[in-house]
């Protein structure tokens, strides 16, 4: 029995020491002549970057197609299910009816008081009633949701941009409890059957995990303005916070914003010119 | 000493094979929810954790609440709850399993849930939660098993047994008050958001424990041969009457802090669980029987006739312990979630199959707190006999 699997072994050992001398031969076969098999990493770069990243929504240049424009090109890009649509009854048999209130939104508008529901007033101004105002993940300087993550799925850049990894979510939700505004969602089922097309750019979810609005991290990684502001014809700007040159601070500057629930200490990086 | 749990009467086994056919039941409706998704429960977007947090939240509590005959025995010598504090570590250790139980089926991902593990976060109070949960149910089951077999052997227990002890005294507190930090370091969340959520977690475990103790006292006098004594109950719902009265007091703190203030992002929570708000009101009946039932009882207590009454006494204790579950379970999901932080007003009802699954983590503890109750009990009347 000794003998046999001494034996044995010697005989593995010997063919892995084949291998590893074949392994230099291998790759010298396998790269080019000027250049290493190994993978190589390079800074793209166009990418954009800031210190802290920050969004200024003009409220008045809002007005509802605009909106519809700036949901529909969010959601579709970023592979957000619509359950208001049939699923391929071929593809996706048996897919059970939706039930309220479990749907997931990225980005969506709200009427003024559920916005700012601190800033409830009976003598608002008019205009506002009927103004909708854009709500989304404000990317908080003091995240409460990375606070509450047990395993930090839900984590703050460096860049400020609060991101999500959906592969290590456990789904426990209480980030979604944690977040004063309102925009976590939770994958209560499979989302691909209510994903019309699917945007081969983006990762779709699995059920049971929780997403939310990712800045477009994707998109300004490659040097691309975020979706929203894209779709919003002027209304929504992106950029750095820290930067006093940047366009979002001259707006800040020169406008009078307001952000949701300024009291708590989140410091949201979102902020609205009303 | 496991044997002695396959070694009973025929009604022993019918509630075995009662308990395994209700742990089935759960296991399937899971099954469904495993491999389909939380959509089949009647949580949403804006109420985002349901029954099974809120049942998680109560167990906690009442597994804490088996500290309350620890502390009289091992730190005041309080000879006649030595044939209880058994069942106080026992029931702690049922309980303990169902609150894992209904922290792991409340999981999106479940498969996932060594995360936690994988990447320790000390910032997130879940973290804390995992260690002092499985902390306090390891020691109760050390504790209880090495007790109870040198109770078995008429030798005293080894050493060692004394320090876990000890430790298992602030582990008890720490469960509630970690698990009323879950809820109450929340910004956003005016129910919530309060110093005295984890104050009024431990009163009403104080109250909810002993008192489903007590009960459980009167089925194993009913049931076995083992008697817990009839002063020891009495000197628990003593307990459960100063620990329960503690409890609505500081409720009143609570709901004159609101109501006197008047800041709307607290006072519309407490608004909606006690009168309604625009024109939802599934909470109202619920409240008010809780605090009906739990304000009754202080009283039963409180009255030396009623309290010494031994007809009364279950009564008593089951009133409490209801009161005290939609008060802690039900109340505070329903009240921390409705209206939303936008402050939309969607309320919560859990769905049949959340119901048979919560049920069935409820068949599962039954079923480990029987366990432990027919090795407890047997060794007890060995000893004595």
């Amino acid at each position: 029995m000794m003998i046999k699997s001494r034996r044995s072994f010697l005989k593995v050992a010997g063919i892995a020491a084949i291998g590893m001398g074949a392994a230099p031969v291998m790759n010298l076969a396998a790269s080019e002549p000027h250049g290493s098999a190994q993978p190589k990493t390079e800074k793209n770069e166009e990418t954009l970057h800031a210190e802290r990243w920050g969004m200024v929504i003009n409220t008045s240049k809002l007005n509802e197609e605009v909106v519809e424009a700036i949901k529909e090109a969010c959601h579709k890009s970023h592979n957000v299910p619509d359950f208001t649509i049939e699923p391929d009854a071929e593809k996706y048999s048996g897919t059970r009816p939706v039930r309220d209130g479990q749907e997931i939104k990225w980005i969506w508008d709200e009427h003024f008081h559920y916005a700012f529901p601190d800033k409830e007033d009976e003598f608002l101004a008019e205009k506002f009633h009927d103004l909708p105002f854009l709500v989304t993940c404000n990317h908080c300087k003091n995240p409460p949701c990375v606070q509450a993550c047990p395993t930090q799925a839900t984590f703050k850049r460096e860049d400020g941009i609060v991101l999500m990894d959906y592969h290590r979510c456990i789904g426990c939700r209480f980030c979604m409890a944690a977040c004063p505004y309102g925009s976590r969602n939770f994958n209560f089922r499979d989302p691909r059957p209510f994903i019309e097309e699917t945007d081969p750019d983006f990762p779709t979810r699995t059920k049971g995990v929780v997403e939310k609005c990712n800045l477009c991290a994707e998109r300004l990684a490659k040097g691309e303005q975020p979706h929203c502001v894209e779709a919003s014809e002027g209304a929504i700007v992106v950029g750095d916070l820290e930067d006093p040159e940047s366009e979002i601070r001259t707006l800040l500057a020169e406008h009078y914003t307001i952000r949701r629930k300024q009291s708590l200490g989140t410091e949201p990086s979102v902020y609205y010119i009303v | 000493m496991l044997e002695i749990a396959i070694q009973g009467s025929k009604k022993y086994w019918l509630w075995i094979v009662l308990l395994l056919a209700v742990m089935g039941a759960g296991a399937i409706a899971y099954a469904d929810q495993f491999l389909n998704g939380l959509q089949i429960t009647g949580m949403s977007r804006d109420v985002s954790w349901g029954f099974y947090i809120a049942n998680f939240t109560f167990l906690v509590g009442v597994a804490a609440g088996g500290v309350m005959v620890v502390i009289p025995y091992y730190l005041h010598d309080y000879e006649r709850f030595h044939r209880i504090t058994i069942l106080g570590e026992f029931l702690a250790v049922a309980c303990l399993v169902m609150c894992l139980l209904f922290i792991v089926v409340d999981l999106g991902q479940p498969i996932r849930m060594l995360n936690v593990l994988l990447y320790p976060t000390p910032h997130s109070m879940l973290f804390w939660d995992m260690i002092v949960l499985n902390g306090y149910l390891f020691l109760n089951i050390v504790v209880g098993w090495k007790v109870l077999e040198a109770e078995r052997n008429q030798i005293e227990p080894v050493w060692w047994t004394k320090p876990l002890v000890y430790l298992s005294i602030p582990f008890a507190i720490g469960i509630h008050t970690v698990t009323a930090y879950l809820y109450c370091g929340l910004p956003g969340r005016g129910f919530w958001l309060t110093a005295i959520l984890a104050p009024r977690f431990l009163a009403s475990a104080f109250a909810a424990g002993p008192a489903f103790l007590i009960i459980l006292c009167y089925i194993i006098r009913k049931f076995t041969k083992f008697d817990p004594g009839w002063e020891a109950m009495q000197t628990l719902s003593k307990i459960v009457c100063y620990a329960i009265i503690a409890n609505l007091f500081f409720f009143a703190c609570e709901v004159f802090v609101v109501y006197y203030s008047g800041i709307p992002g607290h006072l519309s929570h407490m608004q909606y669980l006690l009168f309604g708000l625009h024109g939802h009101n599934m909470m109202v009946p619920w409240m008010w029987s809780a605090l009906i039932l739990m304000g009754l009882g202080a009283i039963f207590l409180l009255i030396p006739k009623l309290r010494n009454n031994r007809a009364l006494l279950p009564v008593t204790c089951a009133m409490i312990f209801f009161g005290a579950w939609i008060d802690k379970a039900l109340g505070m999901i329903a009240g921390g979630f409705v209206p939303s932080p936008l402050h939309h007003v969607n309320e919560y009802a859990p769905t049949l199959q959340e119901g048979i699954i919560a049920l069935g983590v409820y068949g599962a503890g039954l079923f480990v707190l029987t366990i432990l109750y027919k090795l407890a009990t047997t060794v007890k009347e060995e000893v004595r006999g």
